[in-house]
């Protein structure tokens, strides 16, 4: 039986997870904040926060411009896929990541906009945008 | 890249990608479009429902049938179909995997005020899928899982005294089916598969309103709706066959979207030739239990007949002919009974695990 019984009752998120993880501790390397680095909120939903030390939201600092990109080249969704795969995937890569983008089926969701309307890969992050990856392969 | 306008509404911010159009709608548009499709596929030809029919939907807890739930019972009111609602849960005995999206079926019972009703393998028969992975080992538990659910639904209709059982199966389920039915060579299957609503003499009718919908669409209303859903994996590693067939599709859709709805498409156009449809058994009663059939006894009780006589996995080359007797201190399967309305007259309720049960069955 789970304990969310004994829990107050919380909102539901519709990202397929109960959200009865208090307060996330922060995980994994993320570097400090700074004016070099931009501030990236994450949630994974569909199953995918097992992948991400069972964590279903993060909020990560992530360099501003790609590492020894010259000229500096702005941090974009291919850099952030890159990073999440190097600094904050726990476990199986190959449920998350495929190529440089993610596997076929794993939704992007960014400032709650499908990332297919934003550019995808190309899109440039700024400061405090919110990204959300859901998963649509597990059972319905 | 600035804010794309929606193509509908041209106001509002674009916020979602159609995959079968390329579209691109804001949330508002997106929810119109969504739920006039799912009430097109009920409402088209000679429509799925009728009025006034008591209809179970099959819920799990995950996202298509939360979804499921919800488009219902609000195009229930927003067209008046006039449809009695119920949720029908199948707990499958499953430890860690059932437990949490029973709980979220819960939930929607008291979101959606929809009656529930649960039913338990091990209720009906004997048996958990943890007992029976663990006699079977982990390469056929599917096939196991899979004969025991679709009766478990029939069972639990049945007892709701429900005319039709409707699931929340996608377009995309629909379309791998068909690609797994191409790859087992089941041609036979190809167009029922597809069917939107299938009913044979006997049984109860089921349907599919999410044919057309796109799985990424539903995830996207469950997301934009903030519903109720839980998403799990059974620990007991899926059909690995069909695994890749999934794989495969969501490649196939990521380079052309359309590429769902053809292989649907496909799958529909297959008819099978008239000497090919002859050869197909035709439809009985199982001599133990009373489900429909198309030999003595109906693939349940053959393998649950396996299962009790302490098989593994070679309990699914159980025969299903001619096998009356229960062999002695084996447990059967509860009589099915479906409860019309007034029509047949019922029968005594039968004691569970008597094993005088089947014969008695046979002579009325
Ligand atoms: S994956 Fe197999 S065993 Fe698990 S619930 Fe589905 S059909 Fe049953
Ligand atoms: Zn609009
Ligand atoms: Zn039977």
């Amino acid at each position: 039986m789970s304990a969310r019984t004994e829990e107050p009752e919380l909102p539901s998120n519709g990202l397929g997870y109960q959200p009865r993880i208090p307060s996330p501790k922060p995980l994994g390397y993320t570097s400090t904040p700074g004016p070099d680095t931009l501030e990236i909120r994450l949630e994974f939903g569909g199953g995918l926060h097992l992948l991400f030390s069972q964590q279903p939201r993060h909020t990560i600092h992530v360099p501003r411009h790609v590492p020894s990109s010259s000229p500096p080249k702005p941090s974009d969704m291919r850099y952030l896929i890159r990073w999440l795969k190097g600094n904050l995937l726990s476990e199986r890569e190959e449920m998350f990541g495929e190529g440089d983008g993610v596997r076929p089926g794993i939704l992007v969701l960014i400032n709650d906009a499908d990332w297919e309307l934003e550019g995808e890969l190309e899109y440039e992050l700024r400061d405090r945008d919110e990204v959300v990856f859901i998963s649509t392969l597990h059972g319905g | 890249m600035p804010p794309t306008p929606c193509s509908l509404c041209h106001s509002a911010r674009a916020l979602v990608k159609r995959p079968k159009t390329g579209q691109q709608v804001c949330k508002d548009c997106f929810f119109e479009v969504f739920e006039t499709e799912v009430h097109n596929t009920i409402v088209d030809g000679a429509g799925i429902f009728k009025r006034g029919e008591r209809v179970a939907i099959g819920a799990s807890g995950g996202k298509d049938s939360t979804v499921l739930a919800h488009v219902l019972c609000l195009l229930n009111q927003r067209y008046d179909y006039g449809l009695d609602l119920f949720l029908l849960s199948i707990d499958e005995g499953i430890t860690g995997y059932r437990d949490d999206s029973l709980e979220t079926v819960k939930q929607n019972q008291v979101e959606y005020g929809l009656p529930l009703k649960i039913l338990s393998y091990e209720d009906l028969y004997g048996w958990t899928m943890d007992r029976i992975v663990a006699q079977v080992g982990k390469r056929n538990n599917c096939t196991f899982c899979g004969v025991f659910r679709r009766q478990a639904l029939d069972r639990g209709a049945a007892q709701l005294s429900v005319d039709h059982i409707v699931t929340g199966h996608n377009a995309d389920d629909i379309a791998e089916t068909v690609l797994m039915n191409i790859m087992r060579g089941d041609v036979a299957r190809l167009s029922r598969c597809t069917a939107v609503t299938t009913q044979s003499e006997d049984t109860i009718k089921r349907s599919k309103p999410f044919k057309y919908a796109y799985e990424k669409e539903i995830v996207m209303y469950a997301y934009f709706k903030k519903l109720t859903y839980f998403s799990t994996e059974c620990i007991y590693a899926p059909d690995a066959y069909r695994g890749h067939a999934r794989v495969f599709l969501k490649d196939l859709e990521a380079i052309r979207p359309s590429a769902i709805i053809d292989i649907i498409h496909s799958g529909e156009s297959f008819v099978l030739e008239q000497s090919v449809q002859k050869g197909m058994k035709a439809m009985q009663t199982c001599l133990r239990c009373g489900y429909m059939s198309s030999n003595d006894l109906c693939k349940a009780c053959a393998l649950l007949q396996g299962l009790e006589a302490g098989l593994d996995r070679s309990a699914l080359r159980q025969g299903q002919e001619n096998n009356l007797t229960v062999p002695e201190g084996h447990r059967t399967i509860p009589k099915f009974e479906r409860i019309t309305s007034g029509a047949s007259t019922p029968t005594t309720p039968i004691a569970l695990e008597s094993i005088e049960k089947p014969l008695k069955a046979i002579a009325m």
